[in-house]
């Protein structure tokens, strides 16, 4: 009997996925829910199986209407074939992404069929030495940005004795803490998302993981509030995860104890910092603290804490199921392993890109994401989030990978990939990233809460058209103290869009024009 | 509709919801915030006193966590609320002169801005390959259009007169 499947992805749904999904149950079909593949310009996309595990065609845009118009139909326009034949998907090498769009996030019976549990099972068969080692040896490092070695960190918070909560007596002295850093506040970057709503075992997999490598008894995964949906079926996730033995006391019959809980954001972007993150977990004002001492050390509570991105976490499984060596065999230089690009903005392709590092941006941007949505030529684009640099479309030979980038300016950032054609004015870009960090800055240091209101300001008067040069230069001047005196990344990476903008695109900030919100 | 989706502020109920939240966590008062606001859509001024109590510590600190965070509203929400997401990848496909457009509409017609309240920005939803992206009553919306947020607005409206 011939199986259905209609992703519940946020974006899927976004293009009406559920009414797909209720059509085709109208019609007496079965339907799974399952992840998105990540071809998102496709969606929904529904597909279809002889059986459930059996292999699958797909149908791309499909809606409620051409579900009722008589799908399955190969000569429909909407048809794309054999799914894993498609070559977007074909030329991927998918670690962490492997079960996303392939699995119902939610059964457990999929999720072990399709590799789940392997790397925990290994792992809870070595010492906790040997997973650090292993993940030491497979050179993961941290794809939130800042790309600090996961083994480093992870061997610092082994090697702390647990403490009390601060304030509690040294008799409670039992706590280190896995927080899992999901707070993807990254314009063009989804990729945590995805992950949490189209496989989220693997997250908790993962973070079960770390717990025994590195002795901790509780994990937190700080959530965006602006990610409904993968709040609901991570939670849901964990609710069947403890059932399964998979959290709780005693897992998988080990010695280990160890359980998870979310925690909603509440709508500050520079809460994605750890220790602002920290102090948003410990119910205060995102305010980004001073190291050290570091989270490894003194972190959540003033007890050892891991804090790792999502798929930071989400990369170890599949690294202890096959191997640290086979990981590291992958990427260049001193970015080894996958990672997980995301293809957005103005993108005729846009979605989930995992391969080895060391592509570059122009087969990103090009090959995969097939040029501009608009279909007008591409001018800049923006790679790392708010605090990335713009390339401009002549750069893009650039690899991706951590170092390279940096060499060219730039930051790989959360792997996020944003593209603008010939219609942007790069000038109010710039004035942008000033704004966005006048909005989120905590307020903590002054190069970030008063340079970023001067900076909004100063980029105001050079669009004027008053005393362009000198200000101009205090421009620079003012990027230059908030690169080099603020706490953090907020204000600290702030000029790279400014200034890139800037130095690249300098014809936008020449002509007068009225200066828009 | 809103005004009937959540309850009247009633401190005892409150108190009801705050005392198991101080009492299992460490750090509980943004929780309380939190919870506050899910139960009654917004968190009243003497929501604050009250958490401030519960939790021994000053009303300045509990304010000062109240202010800091974006979600927090000090007012009832609007009863669909509507908001465009204002971040890069959205400004690359139109965002900006959608906000422009669903303005000017909403300033034309006061029955739709009286529902759907003033647009607050929101960054990155998390649907950056279909932009223009929107929540409209926590709806999430790819592709957005001025004639998508109408529909969504409208069966928004419809589905909250049921309730």
């Amino acid at each position: 009997m011939s199986v259905w499947f209609v992703p519940r992805d946020a974006a899927a749904r976004s293009m009406g996925a559920d009414a797909v999904a209720d059509a085709l149950e109208a019609r007496g079909e079965t339907v799974v829910r399952n992840g998105s593949r990540g071809m998102l310009w496709m969606e929904p996309l529904v597909e279809r199986a002889d059986e459930r595990h059996g292999p699958r065609v797909g149908w791309r845009n499909v809606t409620a209407a051409a579900v009722e118009a008589g799908l399955p139909d190969a000569q429909s326009a909407h048809y794309v074939g054999a799914v894993e034949a498609i070559e977007y998907l074909a030329r991927q090498n998918r670690w962490i992404y492997e079960r996303v769009g392939v699995t119902d996030p939610l059964d457990p019976e999929d999720f072990v069929a399709h590799g789940g549990l392997a790397g925990l099972k290994n792992a809870l068969a070595m010492s906790a030495d040997a997973v650090v080692q292993a993940v030491t040896d497979s050179g993961l490092r941290g794809r939130g940005g800042a790309g600090f070695p996961a083994g480093i960190k992870w061997r610092t918070v082994a090697d702390q004795a647990p403490q009390p909560h601060a304030g509690e007596s040294q008799a409670a002295a039992r706590h280190k803490y896995i927080c899992v850093n999901a707070d993807e506040g990254d314009s063009g970057t989804f990729a945590d998302r995805m992950l949490m709503e189209g496989d989220p075992f693997c997250l908790l997999e993962g973070m079960a993981i770390a717990a025994h490598a590195v002795g901790a008894d509780r994990g937190l995964v700080y959530l965006r509030s602006e990610y409904p949906d993968a709040i609901a079926t991570l939670q849901a996730a964990i609710w069947i995860a403890r059932e399964q033995g998979w959290l709780g006391e005693g897992i998988l019959g080990s010695e280990l104890s160890f359980d998870v809980e979310i925690r909603v954001g509440a709508g500050s972007y520079v809460c994605g910092e750890e220790t602002a993150m920290l102090e948003s977990l410990e119910g205060r004002r995102g305010m980004v603290r001073a190291k050290p001492p570091l989270p490894a050390i003194k972190g959540l509570f003033g007890t050892p804490t891991v804090i790792n991105n999502v798929l930071t976490i989400a990369s170890v499984p599949s690294i202890l199921a096959r191997g640290a060596e086979a990981y590291a065999a992958l990427g260049q230089n001193r970015s080894l392993g996958t990672q997980v690009f995301q293809l957005a903005g103005n993108i005729a392709q846009g979605g989930i890109v995992e391969t080895a590092f060391g592509i570059t941006a122009r087969e990103l941007v090009e090959d995969f994401g097939g040029g501009t949505r608009s279909g007008r030529p591409l001018r800049a684009v923006q790679i790392g989030g708010p605090l990335g640099a713009y390339l401009s479309a002549d750069k893009l030979d650039v690899a991706m990978e951590y170092e390279a980038l940096i060499a060219a300016g730039g930051m790989i950032g959360h792997g996020g990939v944003v593209l603008f054609d010939d219609t942007v004015n790069m000038a109010e870009q710039a004035r942008f990233a000033m704004d966005f960090c006048v909005e989120e800055s905590c307020g903590k240091c002054t190069p970030c809460r008063i340079g970023a209101v001067r900076g909004v300001e100063t980029i105001d008067k050079i669009r004027a058209g008053k005393d362009v040069a000198a200000n101009t230069e205090l421009l620079r001047d003012l990027c230059d103290v908030m690169t080099q005196g603020s706490l953090c990344a907020m204000g600290g990476l702030t000029p790279n869009p400014v200034l890139s903008a800037l130095n690249q695109f300098p014809e936008d900030f020449e002509s007068p024009v009225i200066a828009t919100g | 509709m809103s005004s009937a989706r959540y309850p009247t502020w009633h401190a005892e109920t409150a108190e009801a919801l705050i005392a198991p939240i101080v009492a299992a966590e460490a750090g509980p008062v943004l929780l309380c915030l939190q919870a506050v606001q899910s139960h009654f859509g917004y968190v009243p001024s003497d929501a604050v006193g009250l958490i401030a109590e519960a939790c021994n510590v000053s009303r300045a600190d509990v304010h000062g966590v109240f202010t800091f965070y974006a979600d927090l509203r000090d007012a009832p929400p609007p009863a669909v609320p509507v908001r465009l997401c204002a971040a890069e990848a959205c400004q690359a496909v139109g965002g900006r002169q959608l906000k422009a457009d669903w303005t000017a509409l909403c300033q034309s017609d006061t029955a739709l801005a009286g529902l759907t309240g003033i647009d607050e920005p929101i960054f990155c939803l998390g649907n950056c390959a279909l932009g223009p992206a929107a929540l409209v009553d926590g709806e999430l919306l790819g592709c957005a259009d001025v004639a998508r947020l109408q529909d969504a607005v409208a069966r928004a409206s419809v589905s909250g007169e049921g309730v």
